[in-house]
């Protein structure tokens, strides 16, 4: 088996378009309180990081993909947004 | 010989004990089944009762869905045997892919906790076998997440096949198209966020529930060999 890399993965779980997403709108509310009357589109998700030990970028991905989709999205009203990097590439 | 009944229980359930208390006074035979357990016992019928498993964590019915029992479940379902999700066993139900759609977070992002009234749509399912077609009964409902959403597709495909079992007569959630319960295409899985244990003796104020979960028993019964 190939030498393993170590990867941090970041997915981005948000309500898809046409679902109502009560909490975004609740928060975009109450911004004016704020003295903010400009901020629209606000929409509430959210955000998961894990590492993982893949072969290479692509493996990662694909199974980065599999925890989004399998677990952490329910794609009937969420969809996903997977960012993959190496962990071992000093900042 | 009364239709056996498992009642499936996660960590976080609360519901079970209604649900058996319901059934037994009905006249089955109901118990608990646990969530590890990799095998089921030889029942007539499973209830998914309502709660929050797992804690409701990451979504209503998410990490529920990768309980051991639920292989059982599915193999169960597949096999044609009555399986019904009450309230968050529904959510379970459409987390495991056993139902369609999903349930997202209410109209308003309210906790809603009342009494609705609900019209049986179909008289040929697990839970509304016999039951008149049009027949308004007032159940409980509370929930969070009980907002009924699918595509469009879905939804066309629903109606097309009649697998909306149960509408709000005056929709509390923003559930599309009204829904408050549906079924499988095989009609042996359904999904309902009213609690039908809840309204099962004159004590509790409705015995509405009792309609529902005696066509249960009737389904489950019909699937015991002839004594």
């Amino acid at each position: 088996m190939a030498t393993s890399r170590q990867f941090s993965v970041q997915v981005e779980v948000l309500l898809r378009d046409g679902i109502a997403d009560p909490q975004g709108a609740t928060i975009e509310r109450a911004l004016p309180a704020l003295g903010l009357d400009g901020v629209t589109a606000v929409r509430a998700g959210k955000s998961f990081r894990f590492d993982l030990a893949a072969a290479d970028d692509a493996d990662a991905l694909a199974q980065a993909t599999v925890v989004a989709d399998r677990l952490l999205a329910n794609p009937v009203i969420e969809e996903s947004v997977v960012t993959v990097r190496p962990a071992d590439t000093a900042a | 010989m009364p239709p056996r009944v498992g009642v499936v229980l996660f960590p976080g359930t609360n519901c079970e004990h209604d649900a058996v208390h319901a059934l037994g006074s009905l006249g089955g035979d109901a118990e608990l089944v646990w969530h590890g357990s990799t095998s089921l016992g030889a029942y007539d019928a499973l209830v998914l009762p309502g709660g929050f498993a797992h804690g409701d964590y990451l979504r209503p019915g998410a990490i529920a869905r990768f309980s051991p029992v639920m292989e059982s479940v599915s193999a169960y379902a597949a096999s044609g045997g009555p399986v019904v999700g009450i309230c968050n066993g529904f959510q379970v139900l459409t987390e495991a892919g056993l139902l369609p759609g999903a349930l997202q977070k209410n109209r308003g992002l309210r906790f809603v906790c009342t009494t609705v009234r609900v019209r049986v749509e179909r008289d040929d399912t697990a839970l509304t076998d016999g039951v008149t077609i049009g027949t308004e009964l007032s159940i409980p409902i509370n929930h969070f997440e009980g907002n009924y959403t699918c595509d469009a597709a879905t939804l066309a495909e629903l109606r097309a096949e009649g697998r909306v079992v149960l509408r709000y007569v005056d929709n509390p959630n923003g559930s599309i198209d009204d829904i408050a319960g549906v079924c499988n295409s095989g009609r042996n899985v359904v999904g309902l966020m009213p609690h039908p244990e809840r309204a099962s003796d004159p004590l509790l104020g409705s015995e509405d529930g009792a309609v529902l979960l005696t066509a249960l028993l009737r389904t489950a019964g019909a699937a015991l060999p002839a004594a």
